[in-house]
Formats: structure tokens, C-alpha cells, sequence
């Protein structure tokens, strides 16, 4: 065991050495290295989150063709420090009639909601918080708490619009969670674990982007739903309720929200990059040649990691800045009535298949269920498109396409 | 004593305290969120006993899905969330005794099995209690049956509720 092979039992080891030599008992070791293990995960979490300030400002300045921060240090890169310092030196405001202690919880379980994730992140094949035999649950209780956080700031506000919005966001957050967790399912047959790790490392011959690319997509749309970002955002709207649930949040209670969301939409990314994408693995085979070895360093795969997870964060940020919102009975009616019954038409599909071919080679196998979900999907844009023809036109009047049928 | 013990007791007193302010709190409100933290205590009750599952299920259902139900429910139907009325009802004694002799009762019952002040063993490695939880669902040996009758009685509940929805836009 070196240093470069398994950085976090190397420094554990040290650290163990160096605190027994001190003549503390060992149950005493074991909670001071537990500690010290959540402090430096959450630390890095967080120094991630103040670049995230800066990549989600420059990008949507990109999309909306500005510049974005370029005054303060090279490339704008100091402008979240200066965000930071605005923010903790702001008034923090309670209203009147709010209920104290419920407000200053809130900011502080909705940041929670998202570090709890990061226990399961495994950033590389040495690096990662704690294996859980149910990781993937593990998600949708993390989720179960930022839905709570986000009632308890709305009601808590003492404020219509804040209640309007926290109302609009719970409905949004619980509905998109019954995709998301059949969804879930999918990547925990083909690796036949809920282990985030087990996940990974089934992936490292094919990715499940390729086994199953819809559930990739309905993993996307319902992770935007759950982040309530665009065209989900309807928990924010200027016109009507304002900045909806944190409208009354000042300060750095504010930026918990923020920070949090931004952190979110991240860890989203993560998770995609992890469930779909191999992780901080994933090269086809690739790292078993002498040639690529060098990508089994635990550091490089935390690149890795970092790096398809910022692919996955800039596609929910290219949808959030390109799509406009929709509104919320096509919203939740796009959930129930097509969201579901299509996940559950992939999940089937997944769970007879995989079984059905998992004698086969390796290419038939992956050619099967990639051509099973082409089948699903192509099926399911005729019955749309059926549906549209059938409801979305006026009686009487043609359009050209149906001129040219006539 | 050790850490494990420390963090039970810990949760004990949280998860009993938080249950008696659900019933003694005024608002229901703050009721509901007590409930959270109670039933947020049972599930770390569940993560030292190395039941991973159902700790995280416990989270996902009745923080997930109940409490947010009950929150819903409350902001939704009362105007004034602050209860006036007495607290206590005229025949309390009667419940109370049969409250305390049945916690007795529960009491002996534990009490009498066998081993039941040995502290918990560690599990033996690669035991993945999630699989042996779902092949015991599905092997007829074991749970398929009640499995099963439950699925079918949450379908059946599913259809009901569709039905009671729908039956008041018809005319």
C-alpha cells in the first residue's frame, strides 16, 4: 500500500500511527479519524461549490451572450470570494410572525440534503466516503430531506408567496421522484447491486448510457425536476411569487439555499456520470493495457470523475438556460401521464431482457438492449405523435401536412 | 460503555422525547415536525443495528412520503394552526393505567427472550443483508405470500383512489 495507489488508508494509517503513539485508546482513533475523514470530504465539497459559483456564472453568460464576472482577478476567478464576503457581511433579516427556529433550520438541512450525498460519491477506486449495499435508496432519502427543508422555509417565512412557492416545489419535487426512482432500478439490474461502487465498477467494459439511453434520459429530465431548475423553475417567477420559498431569506442564509443548489445540480451531474457513464472509470477495457495503466492512479480517476460529472452539471445548465419554462398542469400531467408509464415501459423491458440475453456475448447483449430501447422510444414518439394529431389540432382546420395526406 | 451505546442512548432519549412533544406541542405544525425527528431517530435506531435497508426505507417512506403528507394536510385544511382547546380529556386515568401496564407487559415480553442482554455481534463480512431481504420476499419458503397480498392490496388502493378522484368530475 503506497501513497499513490491508496492515498486515503495511506494518510489513515499514518494518522493511526501518530495518535496511538500518543497513547490514546483505539475507539477514541477510530472516532478522531472519522471526524477528520467527514471534515476534509465536506471542506472539499464546499471549495468545489465556490468554483461552481464561478463556472455557472461564465456559463450563462456564454448562453445569453454576455461576458459574465471578468473584473476581479484573472478570468473574473476571485468574483465568488467577493460574492462570499457580500454575502456574510448582509443584514440577516428575520420577518416578524416567522417562526424562528423552523426559518434558521431550513437553509442549513437544504445544504444538508445535498453534503449527505457526497458520503457515497466514490471519486475514484481508493477514494470514497462509505460503500453502502444501498446507495441508490440512499439518494432518494437524501431528496426526502431537501423536500422537507423546502416546506419548512416556505411555512416557516410567514409569507404567502414564500408557502405559494414552497407548495408548487413539493408538488414538483414528489411527483418527479417516481420516475427517478424506477429509474433508479435500471442501473441496479444490469450491475445487479445498489452499490454506488458496485455500479461503477460494473460499468468498466460498457457503459449503461449505452445499455439503456432512455433511462439516461429520464434520469435527466426527472433529476432537473427534483433540482427545480428550468423548465422545471415554477417554484421562482418574478411576475407572480417572487423568489418563491427563500423569498424572505437574507444573507448568508440565502447563499445556504444557493450554495446548495448549485452543489445539487452538480452531484446530479455525479450521480449521472456514476449511474450511466463508469464514474472515475469506464475505458472500455482500456486501463487493463500497460500502455493506459496510468489511468488506475487514484488521482487521475478523481480527474476523471470531476470531469464527466462537469459534463453531466453543464447539460442540466445548457437545458437550464436554453428551455422556457412550462406551465404546471402540463408539468405534472408531462410526470404522470408520460414520465411514468414510460419509465416503467423501459424498466420491464430491462429486467426481461437482461435476464433473457445474459448468456449471450458481450456485443449481443449490448446490441439487444440498446435496439430494445431504440424500439421503446421510437414506439413512444408515434403514440405522441398520434396523440398530438389527435387533441392539439382545432376541428376544421387543415394543416399543411394534412393537406399533403389529403 | 462504548460509542455504539452512547449513540443509542442518545437516540433513545431523542426519539422518546420527540415523541411526546408530537402529542404535547400546540402547534400542529411543529407536531408534524417533531414526528420527523422522532421517526428520523428510528431509522438511526435501524443504521446501528447495521440494517442498512431499512434505515434508508424508514427515511424514504415516512419522512419522504407520510410527513410530508401530514404537512400538506395541515397547511391545507386549517386556517388557525394553534389548538385552544384542553389538552387532557376527564377519563385520563383509566388510559394511562392501561398505557403503563402494557408498556410493562411489552417490557417482560423482551425481558424474557433468550440472550437479550448480549450486545450485538459484528456481521460476518460479504453478508449482503439487502439480497437475503429479497430472495426472502420472492422464495415461496418464506414471505411471497404476505408479498404478495400486500401488492395487491396497495393496488387495489391505488385503483380506489383513482376511482374516489375521478368519481366527482363526472356528471
Amino acid at each position: 500500500m503506497t501513497f499513490w495507489n491508496d492515498p486515503i488508508n495511506f494518510i489513515a494509517a499514518w494518522l493511526t500511527g501518530v495518535l496511538t503513539g500518543w497513547h490514546l485508546p483505539s475507539a477514541l482513533v477510530t472516532v478522531i479519524l472519522y471526524i477528520i475523514g467527514i471534515t476534509v470530504l465536506i471542506v472539499f465539497a464546499m471549495t468545489l461549490d465556490i468554483g461552481l459559483v464561478w463556472i455557472e456564472r461564465k456559463v450563462v453568460a456564454r448562453f445569453q451572450d454576455r461576458l459574465g464576472p471578468n473584473r476581479i482577478g484573472p478570468f473574473g476567478l476571485i468574483q465568488p470570494v467577493a460574492d462570499i464576503i457580500k454575502m456574510v457581511i448582509k443584514e440577516d433579516i428575520t420577518p416578524d410572525g416567522a417562526d424562528k427556529i423552523v426559518y434558521n433550520i431550513a437553509p442549513v438541512l437544504a445544504a444538508t440534503s445535498v453534503i449527505v450525498l457526497w458520503a457515497i460519491l466514490p471519486l475514484a477506486s481508493t477514494i470514497y466516503g462509505v460503500d453502502l449495499n444501498v446507495g441508490l435508496l440512499y439518494i432518494v432519502a437524501a431528496g426526502a430531506l431537501g423536500t422537507l427543508a423546502i416546506i419548512m422555509a416556505g411555512w416557516s417565512s410567514h409569507n404567502k408567496y414564500a408557502l405559494l412557492g414552497a407548495f408548487r416545489m413539493v408538488s414538483n419535487m414528489v411527483s418527479y421522484e417516481i420516475p427517478m426512482v424506477i429509474i433508479l432500478l435500471i442501473p441496479t439490474i444490469l450491475a445487479n447491486t445498489m452499490s454506488i461502487r458496485g455500479i461503477t465498477q460494473a460499468q468498466s467494459g460498457m457503459w449503461f448510457a449505452i445499455l439503456s439511453p432512455l433511462a439516461l434520459l429520464i434520469f435527466l429530465v426527472s433529476a432537473i425536476a427534483e433540482l427545480g431548475r428550468s423548465p422545471f423553475d415554477l417554484n421562482e417567477a418574478e411576475s407572480e411569487i417572487v423568489a418563491g420559498f427563500h423569498i424572505e431569506y437574507t444573507g448568508m442564509k440565502f447563499g445556504w439555499f444557493y450554495a446548495g443548489e448549485l452543489l445539487h445540480a452538480f452531484t446530479f451531474g455525479g450521480f449521472m456520470a456514476i449511474l450511466f457513464f463508469g464514474g472515475y472509470g469506464g475505458f472500455f477495457g482500456l486501463e487493463k493495457l500497460s500502455f493506459f495503466a496510468w489511468l488506475n492512479i487514484p488521482f487521475i480517476q478523481v480527474l476523471v470523475f470531476l470531469a464527466k460529472a462537469m459534463l453531466g452539471y453543464w447539460v442540466i445548465m445548457w437545458v437550464k438556460y436554453s428551455v422556457p419554462r412550462i406551465r404546471i398542469d402540463h408539468m405534472l400531467a408531462f410526470n404522470w401521464k408520460f414520465l411514468v408509464p414510460l419509465s416503467l415501459a423501459v424498466l420491464i423491458d430491462t429486467a426481461i431482457l437482461s435476464k433473457v440475453l445474459a448468456s449471450q456475448p458481450g456485443w449481443l447483449y449490448a446490441a439487444g438492449m440498446f435496439g430494445s430501447n431504440l424500439v421503446i422510444g421510437l414506439v413512444t414518439i408515434e403514440i405522441l405523435r398520434a396523440y398530438g394529431r389527435k387533441h392539439h389540432q382545432p376541428a376544421g382546420v387543415s394543416t399543411p401536412s394534412q393537406a399533403m395526406q389529403g | 460503555m462504548t460509542a455504539e451505546q452512547i449513540i443509542f442512548l442518545l437516540t433513545g432519549v431523542l426519539v422518546i422525547g420527540s415523541a411526546l412533544l408530537v402529542v404535547s406541542v400546540r402547534n400542529l405544525l411543529h407536531a408534524a415536525l417533531w414526528l420527523v425527528v422522532s421517526l428520523f431517530g428510528v431509522a438511526v435506531l435501524y443504521a446501528i443495528l447495521q440494517a442498512n435497508f431499512l434505515a434508508v426505507v424508514q427515511i424514504v417512506v415516512y419522512i419522504g412520503a407520510i410527513a410530508i403528507l401530514f404537512i400538506f394536510a395541515v397547511m391545507l385544511t386549517r386556517r388557525e394552526l394553534l389548538d385552544k382547546g384542553s389538552q387532557t380529556r376527564t377519563a385520563w386515568l383509566i388510559p394511562a393505567l392501561l398505557g403503563l401496564l402494557i408498556l410493562a407487559g411489552l417490557v417482560l415480553l423482551i425481558m424474557s427472550v433468550p440472550g437479550v442482554n448480549k450486545t450485538a455481534g459484528a456481521l460476518p463480512t460479504g453478508l449482503d443483508t439487502v439480497k437475503l431481504l429479497g430472495t426472502a420476499l420472492v422464495s415461496p419458503d418464506a414471505y411471497v405470500l404476505p408479498f404478495e397480498v400486500a401488492s395487491v392490496l396497495l393496488l387495489a388502493a391505488l385503483v380506489g383512489a383513482v376511482y374516489i378522484a375521478t368519481a366527482g368530475n363526472k356528471k
